[in-house]
Parts: C-alpha cells; structure tokens; sequence
C-alpha cells in the first residue's frame, strides 16, 4: 500500500468516525439520547451571535498556547509546563494592573504594560522549566508538571493571601479591577475583544513564518529531529531548545494576561482553565503543522462551549467535550500509527 | 555437550554474514572463534543462543537437532551466552540480577538464591556481595555475575563474546583460570575474540572467519603468521604512493590521556601536518573513536592538551563548535544518526552547514548553492530530497559536501565503511583533494588495505593502548593485523625510531 493524500485522509476520516462512534457509546450508557445530545452542542456553540462570540473567546487562549507549543515540539520538546506558563502569565499581569492601577497613568498603557508583564511572567516560568533540562538534567515532562503545581499553589496563595478581597477572601477571585483597565470589548455585555483575537491571529501567523520561512525555524527542526547531527552542523543545541521555550513560555503569557485584562477581569483560582493542555491536544491533533492550528483550535473551542448547554438542557456533564476531544485525538494518533505499520509491512513484503 | 553448527546461512539484505557456515566442536573444550570486524562471529553466536533465527542450518546438540528460536530456548537447552556488553540491570541489586530468568513461583525465594549464588561464587573464588547494586560493579565483575548467572540456570555450553575486552589482568587470568576449570569439568567453551594472543593460550582449537565465511581451523601451536593471514587475507599490492611532502603543523596532540567506561588510554603524542594522511586502525571499540572524537572536542582529555596550527594555539576543554570554527571538520561513522538530520532535505543541510544568516531564508540563493555541490560531489538526489532517501554512498558524498572551505583538518570515521568500490574510489579523490589544498586527514578504517594505502603514517589501537606514528609504506598487511591483534607490540619502538 501507497501513501497517498487519500489513504491519509481515509485514515483521518475514520478516526473521527471512531471518535463519534465511541462519545455515542459513552452516552448511551449514560442513558442520554447522542443526537440529542449532539445537535445542543451545535446549537450551543453556534446558535447564537452571543454563544458564537463565546467561542471566539475560547479560541484565542488557545490558539495562542498552541503557536507557541508548536515551537516547542518542533525543537522536539513536550511543553507539558504550558499550563503553568499560563497561570504565570496571567499573575504577572495581574500584578501589573494591581501596581498600576493607581499610578495615574492613561489606561492603554497600563494594559500594554500588562500584556508585557505576562509575556514575561510565562517566559520566566518557561526558562525555568528549559534551565531545569539544560542545566539539571529534569525531563521537561516533569519539571514542566511540577511547576504546574508550583504555579498553582503560587496563584490560591495570592488570591487568598496578600492578593484577597476585603474582608473575607474568595474562590471567585480578587476583587475585579476598575472597568477603566478591561481590555476594550465589541459591546459592553459582550467578553470579546477583536484586539485579542487581532493577537491570536499574530501569533499563529508569525509562528507558522518561523517555522517555515526563517533559519531559526530550520535550525529548530534539524535540533528536534536529530540533535547530534544539528550540534555536529554547528547548531547551538542547548541555546536553541531554550529559546523555544522562552518563546512559548511568552505566548503562553500572552493568553495568560489575556484572560485576565479581557475575559475575567481580575485573578481566578483556574486561571489557565485547561487550555495548556487542550493545546497539546491540538498540536497533536494537527500532526504539529502550524497551517492547520487556527481551524482545529476554533472545532476546540466550539466543543468546549456547546456543550455548556448540556447541563442544563440534558442533565449531562459538560465534560463531554473533553470525552469528545480526547477519544478523537486517540484515534487520530492511533490512525497514524496503523498507518505506519501497514506501510511498513507493504514495504517489506514488496 | 557436543556441539555441531550444520550449514548455517544467513543474510541481512545485501550482507552474506553467514555462508553454510559448519563446525563441529567436542564436548569439554574450549573453542576459539577468531575474525575481524564483521567477519560473521557475531552473527554465528547470536543464531546460536536464539537472538536471530538461521535462513537455513541446523544445530546439533550431542548428535540430536534442537531448533533454537530465543534466548529463552537456547537456555532451557543449556545454551547461554555471555555478551560484549553485559545484558545486565544496573540499577538492581545483584542477587535480584541474578534470579532474573528463572522460571516458576509467583515469588522468587530470595534468601535460597542468595545461598546458591554464594556456594557458586566461592567455587570460582569470585567475591560478589548479592546486596550491592550491579551499577557499582566493573565489567569484569559483572561478567562474572553473568557467568554465575548462566551456570545457575543451567548452562552446559557458555558463550563468550570478546570477553576480554575492558577488564583488567588480574581479571582476565581469574576468567581464563575459570574458563579451563569449566572445560575440565565437562562444559563446552565457545571463546569469541579478535586478540590473538588470548585465542593462542586458552583454545583447544580455534576457527578463523572472515567475510561470512569459515576460512579454515588452527590447533595448537597456533601458528600466528597462518592466523594472521586466514584473518585478513593476503596481501595485496598496491600501486606505490606518491610520498607526501608534510607541511605546517596543524593539530599537535600532547601527552593526552582519555577515558570512557570501558577504556584509558595514556599520554598520547603526535603531531599532524598540513597535506598529511593519519590513518586510525584498531577493533572497533579500542579507542580509536574516543581519541577521533576527542581530537574535535567532542570529549575532553582527563589529562594533556590539543593544539592547532604552527603556533599551537591552546584548545583543551573548548567545545567543538570552536574547534570547528578553526577549521576542523568531523565525519562521524553513524551518517543517519549523527551526520544527518533525517526529515529534512539537501539544501536545508547546506543552508544549516553554511551558517546563513538573516532571517527569512534565502531560498534561491540556498537551491543555487545546493545545486552546485549536488554536482560537485555528483550526488545521486534532488536538492529537496530527503537525506534519508538517499542511499548510503550518497549520504556520504552528503557529508563531505557539507564541509567548509577552507579546512586545517578533517576527522573522519569509517570513511567508507559499506561504500561500493565506485563511492569508495570517489570519497578518496575528494578527500585527497583537500589533502593537496593543505589540509591534514586523521581517519579511523577497519579495513587495513584502505589504511595502508591511504595513509601516510599509522596508529593502532588496542585495547586502549596507542602504537607511537607507523609509517605506513614500511608495514604490510601482516603487522598490521598482528598489531591490532594484540601481537608484536614489544618491537614497535624500535620501529618508532625510523617514523
């Protein structure tokens, strides 16, 4: 058997058949109706201008966190400390807007200032991941979830501690900041920034340039695909693995600050809300190929916003999206191994 | 046991490494299996002990036919076998080791092994504590828990595949002193080794391979001369060399000590001049590699310094990126593991090796300049190719066309090393292309005939030890695989002299 553009997408294809078939089997031992079921997750994620600008605001955490994992595995790196880098993100910015807040100057500036910050905050988290692998030998797998826990207990320790509401802290977070500071929105109901999402379309475009156009990006791939050959070719491998990480460490930030300037308005325990890793997700989903990011992030997002809805339609629980999600990305990986090994067997028959 | 090897045959693609190979080896002796690198030992071994199956052969045991398909298999029917490297678990305790591979129970009886493993040891006067770690064991040591091991589970005909390479003396006479006890007490001895010298005094015979097949059987008195040849072949003559005139100093080597896990070697000294040919013989794993590697600073020294050029320029402990910034290039053996970068195409290697700068690559400039050295190094392949497609003549061609200009020194491994002639001939016009530019060659070869004829002065390694400089145009064949057997080393000052 040939690899083919078709046998591919025939293997893609099944694997979201696979996908459908086993979220049906899941509800129907939950004794819910699946079609049901799936036409409110439709309806919830695009019945509506409202839910459908919902899912935008979704999209972009998301789409950022996965441009900058994109530069991390490229550089064959598992950036599994992304969520960490989030919540770092989205301290720093905090903390910014808090500093600020009353320093009298102009609004703008201070949420630029905020942005910044987070780029730094999810930079610095992301180093010390990379400086953990470099210098200290740790699998950046586990010093990346370490430090997700790290960053966790960090973030409850300063909404309930020096951070707290006054009088009796909150799970709901720190008092939310002076409206002044809210990243400007489309109207003043809705959560959606187009400057937000102006930043995610950025990102994943200045990504996809890097990895396919620039000699940084050539350097980053021979680094992830051979790193003794690419160091014998005169590539600073160490250095290069570092400045990916620092790269998604800012994107991560990004998203990060993102969510608390535009969407929350002010620090929340789950800050980071999962979208690390649903960005992981996505990045294997899409076979780690930048051009396919921006669609597969926004099926994320609608998944993850539709089935909001179920709860209160269906008496279901909303992590059926995660079911969903997950169940396709198995297949999707274990389709590309099938794939493999069947090529491989023609080859050696042949 | 009495063993019998019938016909066996077996092929790895295009590689013959066993050719109805037939041996017959007596009960209570200890037989010598001799051949250089990829001579088919190996391969002859691991059908024996299960770890590949024959393409056709039988193998007989006391006169009856045993199929043999695991290592597993090749235990129950006594048959165990002691590898180059221990297949040992370094971080487990010793004793746990040792009931590796035992079968029956759910749980092993600790303390009843523990009683066996120290009554076996005391046999052999082996001193192994079961509760230490087997990390904190030498490879001696932990050849000797894997005999222990094998015994224990029961073998009658042992295995051992270059057994004496990186243990000390005191270690080797404990072995070979076990290894005639074991014969004396019935147990069938199959000694794997390139080193003459160990052959000639433990085997009670010994058959000498070479390219797959079986070339004929000594007995004692070995008759070194005669192994020597049966090994490596007649000499062949070559067409005289034209005599290098040896320019500047480009690298100089000073009392450099090195060391890794297995090997040490001490004080080397040599200096390389401009437009000179160094070749590296040596077994594989006898230094060469580490003292190449080390010369690129790839490994530091643990003791003596590198310098370049006339001035000799100090550059102990700078990494290999400033090596290669003065000019030194390295050729690793391994081109798909360690040269090239599966995944990516030729013109992204030549865009990566010419260090271009900017930031949006210049993708016609790149195509031109890969264009240009396709032809140049007449590569089979298209500047979007793939490296990995290519086949193995290419990849080389690949290599040496990713190198810069200008050179002081190329480091090469192996440097044609599963070429076809045309390639061979080929790599070796480039290479010497350079050499008449200026530029010095130190390369590692198995193949003596490519060392000898190549080179202008030689070292051999063995077992960590390095030969002083050897003209190449006053050895032959002969010495040569003497020397790299472990013979004639005592004469090699004398012969220094006249270097």
């Amino acid at each position: 058997m040939r690899d083919t553009p078709s046998r591919r997408a025939l293997f893609q294809i099944g694997a979201v058949v696979l996908a459908l078939l086993i979220t049906t089997v899941v509800l129907m031992a939950a004794k819910a109706p699946p079609l049901a079921a799936y036409s409110n997750i439709v309806l919830g994620a695009l019945g509506s201008w409202d839910v459908a600008s919902n899912v935008l605001v979704s999209w972009v955490p998301l789409l950022l966190v996965t441009s900058g994992l994109l530069l991390t595995f490229t550089v064959g790196l598992w950036n599994i400390g992304i969520e960490g880098q989030v919540t770092l993100g989205a301290i720093f910015a905090t903390w910014a807007l808090r500093d600020l807040g009353s320093s009298g100057w102009s609004p703008t500036v201070i949420i630029v200032v905020a942005v910044l910050a987070g780029m730094a905050g999810g930079a610095l988290w992301a180093m010390l991941a990379g400086a953990l692998k470099t210098f200290g030998g740790v699998n950046e797998i586990f010093g990346g979830l370490g430090l997700n826990f790290v960053a966790t207990a960090l973030n409850i320790w300063l909404i309930f501690g020096p951070w707290k509401r006054p009088g009796v802290a909150s799970m709901s977070g720190t008092l939310p900041f002076d409206q002044s500071l809210w990243m400007p929105t489309l109207n003043p109901q809705s959560r959606l920034s187009l400057i937000t999402v102006a930043i995610a379309i950025v990102a994943i475009i200045a990504v996809y340039l890097m990895i396919q156009g620039t000699y940084f990006g050539l350097r980053l791939k021979a680094v992830g695909k051979n790193p003794k050959a690419a160091y014998l070719l005169g590539i600073p491998t160490w250095q290069h693995m570092m400045a990916s990480f620092a790269l998604c460490g800012l994107f991560a930030g990004i998203a990060g600050a993102i969510q608390v300037t535009a969407v929350y308005h002010r620090l929340i325990p789950s800050i980071s809300s999962g979208y690390g890793y649903l960005g992981l997700m996505v990045a294997m989903l899409i076979n780690y190929k930048a051009a396919f990011a921006a669609p597969v992030a926004l099926f994320f997002a609608a998944l993850n916003v539709g089935s909001i809805q179920l709860p209160i339609v269906l008496k279901l629980d909303s992590s059926l999206a995660g079911v969903l999600q997950g169940t396709l990305v198995l297949f999707v990986l274990l389709g590309q191994g099938l794939r493999q090994r069947v090529l491989k067997k023609s080859q050696v028959g042949s | 046991m009495h063993v019998e090897l019938r016909d066996i045959d077996k092929t790895f693609g295009k590689v013959h490494a066993n050719a109805n190979i037939s041996l017959n080896i007596p009960p209570a002796s200890i037989q010598g299996i001799l051949g250089e690198n990829g001579a088919g030992k190996s391969t002859l071994m691991k059908i024996f002990s299960g770890f590949y199956t024959p393409d056709a052969g039988q193998i007989l045991l006391d006169g009856e036919a045993v199929s043999i398909r695991s290592p597993a298999d090749a235990i129950r029917h006594g048959v165990g076998m002691l590898h180059q490297d221990p297949l040992d678990f370094p971080p487990m305790r010793i004793i746990d080791d040792f009931i590796l591979g035992r079968e029956g129970g759910l749980f092993p009886n600790r303390r009843a092994a523990a009683k066996e493993f120290r009554e076996l040891a005391g046999r052999f006067d082996f001193s192994l504590d079961p509760d230490a770690y087997v990390d904190t064991l030498t490879v001696g040591e932990r050849q000797q828990l894997e005999i222990l091991r094998l015994l224990w589970l029961g073998a009658r005909i042992l295995i051992l595949d270059e057994p004496t390479t990186g243990i000390s003396l005191p270690q080797k006479e404990k072995l070979f002193a076990t290894l005639k006890k074991l014969a004396a007490e019935g147990m069938t001895i199959l000694f794997v080794s390139h080193k003459l010298e160990d052959v000639e005094f433990l085997c009670d015979r010994a058959a000498v391979l070479r390219q797959g097949e079986l070339v004929g059987v000594a007995e004692p008195p070995f008759d070194t001369r005669q192994l020597v040849e049966m090994m490596f072949g007649k000499e062949v003559p070559l067409a005289p060399k034209k005599k290098a005139t040896p320019g500047a100093k480009v690298l100089s080597v000073k009392a450099v000590s090195l060391e890794d896990v297995r090997l040490q070697i001490r004080g080397v000294d040599l200096h390389v001049r401009a437009g000179e040919v160094i070749g590296l013989a040596g077994m594989e794993g006898s230094g060469q590699s580490l003292f190449l590697g080390a010369c690129a600073g790839l490994t530091q020294p643990v003791a003596g310094s590198f310098c370049l050029d006339e001035d000799e320029r100090d550059m102990t402990g700078r990494s290999h990126h400033d090596f290669k910034k003065e000019g030194v290039a390295y050729l690793p053996a391994a081109r798909l593991e360690q040269g090239l970068v599966p995944g990516l195409s030729l013109t992204e290697h030549f865009v990566l090796s010419e260090g271009m700068r900017g930031l949006f690559i210049d993708r016609k400039r790149a195509e031109s300049l890969a264009r240009e050295r396709i032809s140049l190094f007449n590569i089979k392949g298209a500047p979007d190719s793939l490296v990995e497609a290519l086949s193995g003549g290419n990849q080389q061609r690949a290599l040496l066309a990713l190198m810069r200009s200008p050179l002081s020194l190329i480091l090469v491994e192996h440097p044609t090393r599963g070429l076809d002639i045309e390639s061979t001939i080929y790599i070796w016009g480039k290479l010497k292309e350079r050499c008449a530019q200026g530029t010095a060659i130190v390369f590692i070869s198995s193949d003596l005939d490519e060392i000898l004829q190549y080179s202008d002065r030689v070292l051999v390694f063995f077992a960590g030890q390095v030969s002083p400089p050897l003209r190449a145009d006053s050895l032959n064949v002969e010495q040569l695989g003497a020397l790299i057997g472990g013979k004639g080393w005592e004469s090699l000052h004398k012969e220094a002299v006249n270097a």
